[in-house]
């Protein structure tokens, strides 16, 4: 419980943690929250040589509003993201997503971006990103890029953020009118972090599901998207049956691992019963 | 008469405001010019030799000033002993040396010991020691322990640490009445981590030119850590000073005398210079102690009418890999003795193996004993009421001692001081308006919800108690307790006391039984306790004992001071005593309110001693020692409703219910928050914690990341009431609280968790009754499979 010894420095810009993140190849580690990076530092199963402290770096802090998304800087806390007005409205989906991390001290100081990047499979967000489509927005010493939510979760903690790269903003499409969303998950009673979790987007229209995005976090590697459910559902009325009949397929292919709380065949029946639930909740909305 | 209004008042903690604003002094807080701080390297393996330490690259590692092995501390470091050696039970003690010697025997035993100017470089320098271990197989699991060839102690054969029995009346006999029907089942008490708040720590520091040794310590129980460390150190008792700061929290954990505390200690001798240790909270899941961890085969012998004629229980109790200071005691006599809980059962007969494994040792958490008793009993009520198609609440009436037969003696040799056990379950059932309740849970079941209502009758034996009882236990001291009550020439009271509250608010509560008893204002009345040098002696705080034994030494002291006073204000007033009136801190003459001094202006005269009665000594205070003639017996009845999702597992908890006596109440604000506290700790024994290893004895659930700690949004508003039946026992008529909460409260969950599954058959689920092993049973009830 006692880290190694590493050099810290305070970045003032992102140029500038680029530079250094350069300079120290993969010695260096990224700092925003900490609080994925500072227990593992603690426990020893992470000993980077330097922390490069995000936390001067205002450009990536703040949330706005921007051709039909919302920007949010890295640097936003899941409890900015939880309880900004912006997010509430535009996109609900992340703020029920993020109103669900950890607990009030976690949420405190954890943020968007360093959640993001270091893809916990347990994580919240992640299912919420992936079921919003939303982009991620990287610096680094070749310019910015945008990847995708779908091609951002690589593996177990791995994304598709370079060595040299800064995450510096999430691009959040907003949600329309006839759309309804859900995030629920189970717990994990010690960690806090999802056993399972689902995130859901459907548009309906005329009473009929027109279009389904459905994400799945906790259970293996990495969050994914369950498109098998989300074929099932296109076209139909979204009733108590047919989400049934579709949220079936959740446990179909999914990858699970297990872990000392649960097995992968309980985590694989938890993503049933889980999709279920947020697509009838999520239904409810959509109705009005 | 607001003075006489202090005792049974909701007075607020006075402690709470430095805790909250961190301006208490933990060990750890402790600052002393030329502080070093010392890192403990422990073993990654379970079970092994320890073939070679090399310790030359931590020694000239940066600030490091010593790097020790059991080797350097031969014939310096004594074994820490065994304090509690349970007598005709073949205890076997082998020797825990205080760091290991030839062989690990659990993961986290200390091999060594770095010593450097800062904590970071002592921690640096510990992960460059090198130990060559010859890993050996271990044993985890107690069955396979017992037979295994595989010694956690080359000298205790098939790993049995000792075997202990009780027995009153014949079980066998009873079970072969006509009619009786015996209930079986297997119960595992699953292995429980402490976390107090606080981790552990230990700060010593050694004065060459008085040869004074101070240990600042964790611990509830100073002098007990001074008389043992005495003996560790082979350090003359009057010059070793042990002083228990602020105490975060202990539960039991902070009872035992721990190797880490010695060597400290013997290492500021050594060095001649102030050391700290203080444990990482993963240290604390490895290093200190664990609690619970039995399993049980139990049977109910029980008469068509419900009334329970016999209990018979074989227990396995898992020691880990050393005795710890406490630990014979706990799964012996605090659990056999007190197995026949709130009712009347003519025969019992109580079995317990001790094993010894390569875990972490356990000792006293908790309850100690009596929540693994308790969970025992209250199971085996509820199994033998479905067995019997009764209602659990009438099976657990027509059981109950009734209340005009105290003092009782149980089967197992006990006697119970007062009690009115079925008045506490009545009141239980009207808050929960359990009729309504089990309608509900009817309506429910037509819906396809799983409603469960779960009952919890229990007594606790606590309040240790009769000095020559414990004695005669295996107890290697007294358990009566001391206290000083002492006026200030300006009217200020100090009182000192033996227990060492660490959390439990009798800074508060004694305050309380002070300002009542001698009429001053709550605020000018201190009470000190923790510090070996200015306390007589006392024994600690554990087993509820704190307020009942403790708390009456204050009282007593008190009424000496009172008495002086009394003389000292008849003297100077010129009357007889016995014309004196003591009202409101003031003493007058009968008859003559006008005529009379304040408690406060006696003092001053006692002080002064210009004008004391002939022969009367000067000064103003009272010194008491209190052995009790019985232990006290709190009791009570929990409920609790729960709902389960058939889907998931998961279980809710819809109300709790807690109805409590505890005798007199000195402060309801203090006892409330007491019986929380333990019944979320009870709470989360059902549901959520459970220290687990693997084969290998690994422990998986090393961090609070894998252990879940139970959170306060988890739980309803809890419903506490009370009755109030005072003990004969001390003359406060007060029994202890700390751990009722933690006793009644796990037993009452599970029953209702398989109440609400009974639709489905299911009889029985082990703790922790987590969302899997709840859905499973679901499914496999329902034909799938398990």
């Amino acid at each position: 419980m006692i880290p190694a010894t590493f050099e810290y420095v305070r970045a003032r810009s992102v140029r500038e943690a680029i530079s250094l993140l350069q300079q120290h190849g993969g010695r260096a580690k990224l700092l925003a929250g900490g609080h994925s990076l500072l227990p593992l530092m603690k426990l020893r199963l992470s000993q980077p040589e330097m922390l490069i402290d995000l936390g001067p770096v205002d450009e990536l802090r703040g949330i706005r509003e921007e051709g039909g998304s919302l920007v949010i800087g890295a640097l936003t806390t899941h409890d900015e993201v939880a309880n900004s007005p912006l997010v509430r409205e535009r996109v609900p989906l992340l703020a029920e997503c993020a109103s669900q991390i950890g607990d009030v001290q976690v949420r405190n100081r954890g943020t968007i971006g360093g959640n993001l990047a270091h893809a916990d499979p347990a994580a919240d967000y992640p299912a919420a990103v992936l079921a919003l489509e939303a982009q991620m927005e990287c610096e680094g010493p070749a310019g910015s890029r945008t990847v995708p939510a779908s091609q951002w979760f690589v593996d177990l903690l791995t994304t598709a953020l370079g060595p040299d790269e800064v995450l510096c903003r999430v691009r959040v499409p907003v949600q329309t009118k006839g759309q309804g969303w859900s995030y629920i998950k189970l717990p994990h009673p010690a960690s806090g972090y999802s056993l399972l979790g689902v995130a859901c987007l459907v548009t309906v229209d005329g009473g009929v599901c027109r279009d389904a995005r459905v994400a799945v976090t906790g259970a293996g590697p990495k969050a994914v998207r369950l498109t098998k459910v989300e074929q099932a559902l296109v076209g139909k009325r979204l009733e108590e049956a047919a989400v049934a009949e579709a949220a079936r397929l959740a446990s179909d292919g999914l990858e699970a691992t297990d872990d000392l709380y649960a097995s992968a065949e309980y985590k694989r029946h938890l993503a049933v019963v889980y999709t279920k639930r947020a697509l009838l909740r999520a239904a409810e909305r959509a109705a009005g | 008469m607001a003075v006489t209004q202090v005792f049974g008042a909701r007075v607020r903690r006075r402690e709470d405001p430095r805790l909250i604003r961190g301006t208490a002094t933990y060990t750890d807080d402790v600052t002393l010019p030329g502080l070093c701080y010392a890192a403990f390297v422990r073993s990654p393996h379970a079970h092994a030799r320890i073939r070679r330490v090399d310790t030359s690259r931590a020694r000239s590692a940066p600030g490091v000033l010593g790097v020790f092995t059991m080797q350097d501390l031969e014939g310096k470091v004594n074994p820490i002993p065994c304090g509690w050696q349970v007598p005709n039970c073949d205890l076997k003690t082998p020797p825990h040396p205080p760091l290991a010697r030839d062989k690990v025997r659990f993961v986290g035993d200390a091999v060594a010991v770095v010593v450097a100017e800062s904590r970071a470089q002592a921690y640096d320098a510990a992960a460059l020691v090198e130990v060559e271990y010859e890993v050996l197989p271990a044993v985890v699991d107690m069955e396979a322990a017992l037979q295994s060839t595989t010694l956690v102690h080359e000298d205790v054969p098939h790993n049995r640490v000792l075997l202990w029995s009780v027995k009153g009346g014949d079980f066998e006999a009873a079970a072969r009445e006509p009619g009786v029907r015996v209930v079986r089942q297997r119960l595992v008490n699953q292995r429980l981590i402490p976390n107090a708040m606080e981790t552990r720590a230990a700060t010593a520091q050694y004065n060459p030119g008085t040869g004074e040794l101070t240990l600042w310590v964790t611990s509830q129980n100073p002098h007990i850590a001074r008389v043992i460390l005495s003996g560790v150190l082979s350090f003359p008792e009057h010059k070793l000073r042990v002083i228990a700061p602020e105490v975060g929290g202990g539960f039991g954990s902070k009872i035992p005398v721990y190797p880490e505390e010695a060597v400290v200690a013997h290492l500021a001798t050594r060095l001649a210079r102030p050391v700290k240790w203080a444990e990482t909270r993963r240290e604390n899941y490895l290093a200190t102690i664990h609690g619970r961890d039995h399993i049980t085969d139990a049977e109910m012998a029980v008469r068509p009418d419900g009334t329970v004629v016999g209990l018979r229980v074989r227990t396995l109790a898992n020691f880990g890999a050393y005795l710890s200071t406490a630990a014979p005691a706990i799964p012996t006599i605090l659990y056999g003795l007190v197995l026949s809980g709130p009712y009347r059962i003519p025969n019992i007969e109580c079995e317990v193996t001790g094993v010894f494994t390569n875990t972490t040792p356990t000792d006293a958490y908790r309850g100690a004993g009596r929540p693994e008793a308790t969970y025992v009993l209250e199971r085996m009520m509820d199994l033998a009421a479905r067995e019997l198609g009764l209602d659990p609440a009438e099976i657990r009436r027509r059981n109950l001692i009734p209340k005009d037969q105290f003092p009782y003696t149980v089967a197992t040799g006990i006697t119970y001081d007062s009690g009115d056990y079925a008045r506490a379950l009545d009141r239980a059932l009207e808050i929960l308006d359990y009729p309504k309740v089990r309608a509900e849970q009817a309506a429910a079941r037509q819906q396809g919800r799983y409603l469960g209502v779960g009952l919890s009758t229990y007594v606790e034996i606590c309040g240790a108690g009769p000095s020559k009882v414990v004695g005669s236990t295996g107890f290697a001291g007294g358990l009566w307790e001391s206290a000083v009550v002492r006026f200030s020439p300006t009217g200020k009271v100090t009182v000192f006391t033996g227990t060492s509250p660490h959390g439990q608010g009798e800074e508060t509560t004694f305050a309380q039984i002070v300002s009542h008893e001698l009429g001053v204002p709550l605020d000018d009345v201190e009470v000190l306790h923790g510090d070996t040098d200015s306390i007589l002696m006392g024994w600690g705080t554990y087993g509820s004992r704190t307020t009942p034994v403790g708390g009456t030494a204050v009282y007593l002291a008190a009424q000496k001071v009172k008495e002086k006073a009394k003389r000292i204000a008849a003297h100077q007033l010129e009357v007889s005593a016995d014309d004196l009136v003591f009202e409101n801190g003031r003493f007058h003459v009968r008859g003559a309110p006008d005529r009379g001094m304040t408690i406060q202006e006696v003092a001053l005269q006692a002080y002064l001693a210009w004008n004391l009665p002939e022969g009367m000594e000067p000064g103003l205070e009272g010194q008491a020692n209190w052995d009790p003639s019985n232990f006290v017996f709190p009791f009570g009845t929990h409920a609790c409703v729960v709902e389960v999702d058939p889907e998931t597992g998961q279980v809710r908890i819809l109300r709790y219910v807690a109805v409590d006596d505890c005798g007199r109440v000195i402060n309801p604000l203090i006892v409330d928050g007491q019986v929380h506290g333990g019944i979320v700790q009870g709470v989360a024994q059902a549901l959520w914690e459970g220290a687990r290893y693997d084969p290998a004895g690994n422990l998986l659930t090393g961090s609070m990341a894998e252990y879940a700690v139970p959170k306060a949004s988890w739980l309803p508003r809890l419903e506490c009431d009370r009755t109030e039946t005072p003990t004969p026992v001390n003359p406060l008529g007060v029994k202890g609280v700390g751990e009722t909460g933690t006793i009644a409260a796990t037993p009452c969950v599970v029953n209702a968790v398989m109440d609400a599954l009974s639709p489905l058959g299911i009889r029985h689920l082990d703790m922790p009754l987590w969302p899997e092993r709840v859905w499973r049973a679901i499914r496999q009830a329902k034909g799938g499979a398990a």
